[in-house]
């Protein structure tokens, strides 16, 4: 059906926009960054820009999204004056092309989730207009020296017309290389020649010239800028019988004279390691996440029917351990145990993604507000290469930008403000990810005016969040501006005050199965630190008896478990606690929350234990711990989905299926009872 | 007779969306590749009807595969369509004074792409 082959077109433009939209952003990011450089911004950055736009604008057309075509059609001709020279990259027109991006991205997502309003780039595509008004063409263009045949030139794009004449303006050689391969294996030979070459030069293009006989193989041109005297270099180059010829730029210098160590020097067009080769595009491949999600199910039942296995054959070894077939069947279960847990690890890689991908993102976001702003921001980034899973990258992005704009706008000061106070003008956002274990550690630190307790208070105590009768510590202070409707700002500004707080960013952390915490130091600055598992398909948990009925507990929320004994249980406002080190900890029982009959067993201990991290931390009582176990969650859908503090469900090995816990959703749950009952 | 035709283009939404007209309107055969050496790779293992190609592409571009193929005997009988933007129209007309036959730019409706196919065809 042509409906179908639509829908699949669609699906297809979706995920290679979202790759382009990348593309453009890194290099984007790259080109400032080259731009600061000593050789300046490389010809290939600008290049893969602009081939990223030209290639969306064509295929947006052809799927009907006319906007988003336009709109990248007005943004290739600002780039496409770029690559001819025609235009100055400055700091407006990063900004500017880094909107548009953003718009773009917006436009699509939009697009794709059904009901969210259509974005109208009118405005956008009106500023790149008035831009490209605004400068007129820097001049014609050089005409072309040295005896460049026009049989040649016939084929150059307009591209390579400009990178030849770029060349020879700077002074460098015009070579043509003839090679001749054979015709069987000229596409991976060439691609290797070509290689070899840009240490040396920048190649401009490769022409294929027909052979004289089938026998003959197939000839190249390779048409390369250098500075090298290329034909006297010591290189064994790839192909058959070589040839060189100079056909253009100044007189060739000697080889000794620029090594190729000074390579660099012409517009890094040599070195860039990101410029096209058949290669990278042929051992890539691109799936579908929902393909992935589903093989990772499937290993994750493999995973359950492994730990069924493996009971059998503990049964198995207790009643006669010492059979030989016994033993042999033993044997065969480690080996294929121990490919189960290979596969799950590989595929869990296959999933992984840096973070450092939104990290780009929200550099360039920090720029933008702080200029908007007028607040000079350090933006110090660490450990962008750690890996989080494709789905949790992408989930984590949103809470990551609020907490980020929280901090400029309201942690850090004003330049003289912070001069005041004796800080350097400009703020200092770190913006950090650390692997630990099976987590992944996201902090967002500022060295702003850090949470002001008092304001804090205040305002809880008007939102009637708080108990004015009641004394609060810090931590319990800190924990306020997390609850729906709490928000300390004095003036609705229009970065921050989205009417979204920092109950949604927790909240949507803990969706995640992460947790948010944060520590201030008044005058100092605040850190935000989320944890999050690398991957949620297939987790660790803790298998615990409640009642009557088995929970598992992700055990990355887990901090300890204690035996308590009875005595040492406190009532503090009709709650039960207990003290553990230095704090209180509040506990809780399930069948509370659910309201179900209590089923308490009186004995003299009981088993708790904590979840939750630093401040936020609540005691579970559980009847009983069954032990640990991997367990793959699987979503209750829309009607058990409501329920409060479950994340999920999971089978047992045993066929059982039982409910997971979402361990941060509980305790907002327990803390915000806690702060309404005070 | 099912007519084969090879396809050469980078981008795979914009070749899938060539590859659709050209199999399911108008029942052709469609072997795609996605830049010129592999166009180049592909050209002695078949005989083609029919090559459709984008310009701007890595290494060897567009208009090196219509003059490679307008100067080889074996091949320059098929005919070529040039896919490109309408800010490459000189790399269009260079195209043409090539040996390509006709041209479409790009966003290009399923049937002008048809049209096109059935002009240089017949």
């Amino acid at each position: 059906m042509a409906t179908k082959k639509q829908d699949m077109l669609l699906k297809d433009f979706m995920i290679e926009a979202e790759e382009i939209i990348e593309t453009v952003d890194q290099s984007l990011f790259s080109m400032d960054a080259e731009k600061r450089s000593e050789s300046g911004i490389s010809p290939n950055t600008i290049h893969s820009l602009f081939r990223a736009i030209h290639t969306l604008k064509g295929t947006a057309g052809m799927v009907g999204l006319i906007p988003v075509s336009n709109l990248s059609h007005r943004m290739e001709d600002l780039l496409d004056k770029l690559r001819l020279g025609k235009l100055e990259f400055d700091d407006s027109l990063f900004d500017l092309l880094t909107e548009a991006s953003d718009m773009l991205r917006n436009m699509l997502q939009n697009y794709s989730s059904p009901g969210k309003k259509t974005i109208d780039p009118q405005p956008m595509i009106q500023r790149i207009d008035d831009r490209l008004l605004n400068k007129t063409d820097s001049g014609g263009k050089d005409p072309l020296r040295g005896g460049i045949s026009p049989d040649i030139l016939k084929t150059f794009t307009e591209y390579e017309t400009f990178r030849l004449q770029d060349n020879q303006k700077k002074g460098l050689g015009i070579y043509e290389m003839r090679v001749h391969y054979k015709l069987e294996t000229f596409d991976l030979e060439l691609v290797k020649t070509l290689d070899q070459i840009k240490p040396y030069g920048e190649v401009i293009t490769s022409l294929p010239v027909t052979g004289l006989s089938p026998d003959a193989g197939i000839m190249f041109k390779i048409i390369v800028a250098s500075k090298e005297n290329l034909p006297q270099l010591e290189v064994e180059w790839v192909g058959e019988k070589i040839e060189f010829s100079r056909i253009g730029g100044l007189p060739t210098r000697t080889a000794s004279d620029s090594g190729p160590a000074n390579a660099a020097s012409f517009g890094g067009a040599s070195q860039d390691e990101n410029s096209e080769t058949v290669k990278s595009v042929t051992q890539t491949v691109r799936v579908d996440i929902t393909k992935l999600d589903a093989l990772m199910n499937i290993v994750g039942e493999l995973v359950l029917n492994k730990s069924v296995i493996q009971q059998l054959g503990r049964s198995l070894m207790e009643k006669n351990s010492y059979s030989d077939l016994n033993l042999d069947f033993q044997k065969a279960l480690e080996s294929i145990s121990r490919k189960i847990s290979e596969l799950q690890d590989n595929l869990v890689q296959v999933r992984m993604t840096p973070v450092g991908q939104i990290f780009d993102r929200l550099v360039r976001m920090v720029r933008k507000i702080s200029r908007e702003l007028d607040k000079p921001v350090n933006v110090h980034i660490s450990g962008e290469e750690t890996s989080l899973d494709k789905s949790m990258i992408e989930a984590i992005a949103d809470p990551l930008m609020h907490l980020i704009r929280n901090a400029i706008d309201h942690g850090l000061e004003s330049k003289e403000e912070r001069l005041a106070a004796g800080k350097t003008e400009s703020g200092n956002l770190n913006l950090r990810a650390t692997q630990k274990g099976n987590n992944v550690l996201i902090e967002v630190e500022d060295d702003g005016q850090g949470i002001e307790l008092q304001a804090v208070y205040q305002k809880a105590i008007e939102k009637n969040l708080a108990d004015p009768k009641k004394e609060y510590s810090p931590k319990d202070l800190i924990n306020f501006i997390f609850l729906p409707g709490f928000s300390t700002s004095k003036a609705v500004t229009d970065l921050s005050g989205r009417g979204v707080g920092l109950d949604v960013v927790a909240k949507n952390i803990a969706k995640l199965s992460g947790m948010v915490n944060v520590e201030t130091d008044p005058g100092r600055g605040s850190k935000f630190s989320i944890t999050l598992p690398i991957t949620l398909i297939i987790i660790r948990a803790l298998i615990v008896e409640i009642g009557q009925e088995t929970y598992a507990i992700p055990l990355n929320s887990v901090s300890e478990s204690l035996i308590v004994a009875k005595s040492d249980v406190k009532s503090i406002d009709q709650r039960d606690v207990i003290q553990l080190r230095d704090q209180t900890l509040p506990l809780v029982r399930l069948e509370e929350l659910y309201q179900k009959s209590l089923s308490i067993r009186r004995e003299d201990s009981i088993y708790v234990i904590v979840v939750g991290s630093a401040e936020k931390r609540i005691g579970l009582i559980v009847d009983d711990v069954i032990g640990q176990q991997e367990i793959v969650i699987k979503s209750l859908g829309n009607i058990l989905g409501t329920l409060p503090g479950i994340a999920g469900a999971c089978e047992l090995g045993n066929r059982k299926t039982i409910l997971v816990l979402d361990v941060a959703m509980l305790i907002e749950e327990v803390l915000k009872k806690k702060a309404v009952h005070g | 007779m099912g007519k084969k035709v090879l396809v050469v283009e980078d981008s795979s939404t914009m070749r899938s969306l060539i590859v659709t007209t050209v199999e399911d309107i108008l029942g052709f055969e469609a072997v795609e590749v996605k830049n010129g050496i592999e166009a180049l790779k592909a050209l002695p293992t078949q005989s083609f009807d029919l090559i459709i190609t984008d310009i701007n592409m890595p290494n060897i571009n567009g208009l090196e595969v219509v003059k490679f193929v307008k100067e080889n005997p074996r091949y320059k009988a098929i005919p070529m369509i040039i896919v490109s933007t309408e800010q490459g129209e000189k790399e269009i007309q260079k195209g043409l004074a090539l040996g390509a036959s006709e041209y479409v730019t790009k966003p290009f409706h399923p049937d002008n792409l048809k049209k096109v196919i059935h002009k240089v065809m017949n």
